[in-house]
């Protein structure tokens, strides 16, 4: 601790911003550091790749089918003489970009709803009740219907990829809010009453402000967790409707149908099954650690210990 | 001491009713109410500290909240610095914030955990004011300056402080917009005695240099017959006694105010063991279901018939020194002087 008199020009410094606070202890954690580098890296292999490595992930080499991994085909190719690398990079920009899209749509849902519902009494009784009309829906007759429903006109709108991209994130962005904006509410309720909320009505704070200044920062760390949960859920989900036939189209590669595709041949070509399994682990694993660092980070009462 | 007769009135409240209501039930239907604050009436003029003791529960906070429009008000009227605030919207009571603010019972908790000093100090000025950003560091460093809290401190946050700092941050947090009228609710119960002091020290300290209003909650009596210039004393939801702090201290009226002053310990053992302590028994009874007539008939040791009955209206026994006792009932309105009613209550107390 330092102490008054000789220190004056630090004394004089001015309030630094909290994210520089943020960031230091951030990079002293060193679960989500390591993360960070391992999501950045899928990140840059995902994007980069396809530059570097030209062969198309929808070329069929049919005479090169089933191939174990070669300098040619460095993760082998699959029963139709695909490049499982091309495949692989192909589907991760997908997987990564749903399983992102969903996580903040359903956080971005979850947390509306469940901020509303514990700040405003009115609104507690409806919303909850909507929130537990949507966890009593079963989930896949649901996707089904939207599928149905809506795949026709999305495609017909914005083009098959996009369409589905959109019909998918969307899907599974409002089925998977529920639990977010519960836990959300339950903190806001305690935070209502907490003293500091009232000193910022007496000295008139209007709700919106009292939210985003006072409610937001303190409901941050069961959000964030929701949030690195919510994209590992998300890409699962996203492979699973694929598998059913709901999802992209059949060759069109993601995490989740490479998985499902591979399940066929897990006797003869078993690390057909592991590239994509392998990518999803990662991916969730160094999400999760990134989004466990930025929590203790976020928090002043964690940090620096 | 402070003569109230000649400062102005700063603060008037007139019948503040605060009443909570109790739903029960599988349709929650309205089958009561809490009756926090019932019928508090009382004028702080401008300069002085009005002191408001009582015990737990008793409504004193509420009271203090109420005053300030933290909650919405069942009835009555609150005037403060010449508005009325008790009917007041949002909008004209937010632009009325700056002159009222309060100082909390609890550092720990009256502080945002995720806010460095500089934000919570500078929140008013950001609500209120249009200063740049270098004015309101200016501005959080005087006033820093002013709680005797070290300006390097600028960048930590709530939970690296003691106790004693936090409520200092509180203080400051409360004086940003240079208010006249300060609710300090219970600022010191959460506080080391030696840190207690400090705090009063302080309080006191801002009062002399910014002309401050204060209304000082508290439990603790010794601390307010330091700070007060008038105590009201408070018994279920309702003011039973209001005097300037000497005559209160020296020759209280109402049973109960000498109930609470013969708890004080006194610091010396001889005159503590010969001290006669008057016993209070029983529990105070539930504000949602208060007894008929005088609150504290079922407790008071020199209850009466009427006071089972008929509600004690506020008898004025001397000047600004008033009470809500029947005790004082007979002699008032016939001499309505300060003679009577000491010879009155004397007589009472040679009656036992």
């Amino acid at each position: 601790m330092t102490d008054t008199a000789p220190l004056k020009e630090e004394a004089y410094r001015p309030p630094r911003s909290q994210w520089w606070d943020v960031w230091d202890q951030f990079s002293t954690h060193r679960g989500a550091l390591i993360g960070t580098i391992v999501f950045l890296t899928i990140v840059f292999a995902v994007l980069i790749g396809p530059y570097l490595w030209t062969i198309e992930p929808t070329f069929i080499d049919i005479r090169a089918r089933n191939q174990s991994p070669s300098f040619a085909h460095p993760l082998g190719t699959d029963q139709l003489g695909r490049d499982m690398l091309a495949r692989m990079m192909a589907g991760g920009k997908v997987s990564i970009a749903v399983g992102f899209t969903a996580m903040l749509l359903s956080l971005l849902l979850g947390t509306l709803i469940g901020v509303l519902a514990g700040y405003f009494r009115r609104l507690d009784g409806p919303l909850m009740r909507l929130t537990d009309l949507f966890l009593a829906l079963p989930l896949l007759p649901l996707l089904l219907v939207m599928v149905m429903l809506f795949r026709e006109t999305l495609s017909a709108r914005f083009g098959p990829e996009t369409g589905v991209f959109i019909l998918i994130v969307v899907a599974i962005g409002i089925t998977s809010w529920m639990q977010t904006a519960r836990i959300v509410r339950g903190d806001v309720l305690a935070l209502k009453e907490r003293e500091f909320v009232l000193a910022a009505r007496s000295i008139g704070t209007p709700s919106r402000r009292m939210i985003t200044r006072h409610v937001l920062p303190n409901v941050l760390s069961p959000v964030m967790v929701s949030a690195t949960l919510g994209i590992a859920n998300a890409i699962i989900t996203e492979s699973a409707l694929s598998f059913l036939g709901l999802g992209f189209p059949p060759d069109f590669p993601t995490w989740g149908r490479l998985l499902f595709d591979a399940v066929d041949y897990l006797q003869q070509y078993p690390e057909r099954v592991l590239w994509p399994g392998l990518a999803i682990s990662f991916t969730v694993l160094s999400v999760n650690y990134m989004g466990d660092g930025l929590r203790d980070a976020l928090d002043p009462r964690i940090r620096g210990r | 001491m402070f003569d109230t007769r000649t400062g102005r009135k700063l603060v008037e409240v007139r019948n503040l009713k605060m009443h909570f209501p109790i739903y029960a039930g599988l349709l929650r239907r309205r089958v009561g109410e809490v009756k926090a604050v019932d019928d508090v009436s009382f004028d702080i003029y401008e300069g002085e500290t009005l002191g408001l003791v009582g015990e737990s529960g008793c409504g004193k906070s509420t009271c203090g909240r109420a005053v300030l429009r933290l909650y919405d008000i069942t009835s009555g009227s609150i005037w403060i610095n010449g508005d009325e605030i008790g009917e007041a919207d949002f909008h004209s009571l937010r632009r009325l914030r700056p002159t009222m603010q309060m100082v909390f019972q609890d550092p720990q908790a009256s502080l945002n955990p995720r806010m460095t000093v500089a934000r919570i100090i500078s929140e008013p000025l950001d609500e209120h004011t249009r200063l740049s950003r270098a004015e309101k560091n200016e501005r959080v460093f005087d006033l820093m300056d002013a709680v005797g809290l070290n300006r390097d401190f600028a960048n930590r946050y709530p939970h690296e402080f003691s106790g004693g700092q936090r409520q200092r941050i509180g203080i400051a947090r409360a004086l940003a917009l240079n208010p006249k009228f300060i609710v300090c609710d219970e600022p010191i119960a959460a506080l080391d005695v030696s840190i207690q002091a400090q705090v009063v020290n302080l309080l006191e300290e801002l009062q002399a240099k910014l002309g401050l209003t204060y209304l000082f909650i508290s439990h603790d009596l010794s601390m307010v017959r330091h700070i007060a210039d008038r105590v009201a004393v408070m018994y279920l939801g309702k003011v039973v006694e209001l005097a300037p702090r000497d005559a209160l201290y020296a020759t209280p009226k109402h049973p109960y105010t000498e109930a609470l002053l013969s708890a004080v310990p006194e610091p010396d053992p001889t005159i503590e063991t010969r001290k006669k302590h008057i016993l209070l028994k029983g529990d105070v009874p539930s504000p949602a279901n208060p007894p008929e007539g005088c609150n504290f008939c079922t407790r008071c040791p020199k209850v009466m018939d009427i006071c089972r009955k008929v509600e004690p209206p506020t008898f004025e026994v001397a000047p600004g020194h008033q009470v809500a006792c029947h005790l004082y009932s007979e002699t008032t309105h016939e001499t309505a002087g300060e003679t009577a009613a000491a010879e009155a209550h004397k007589s009472i107390q040679q009656g036992e």
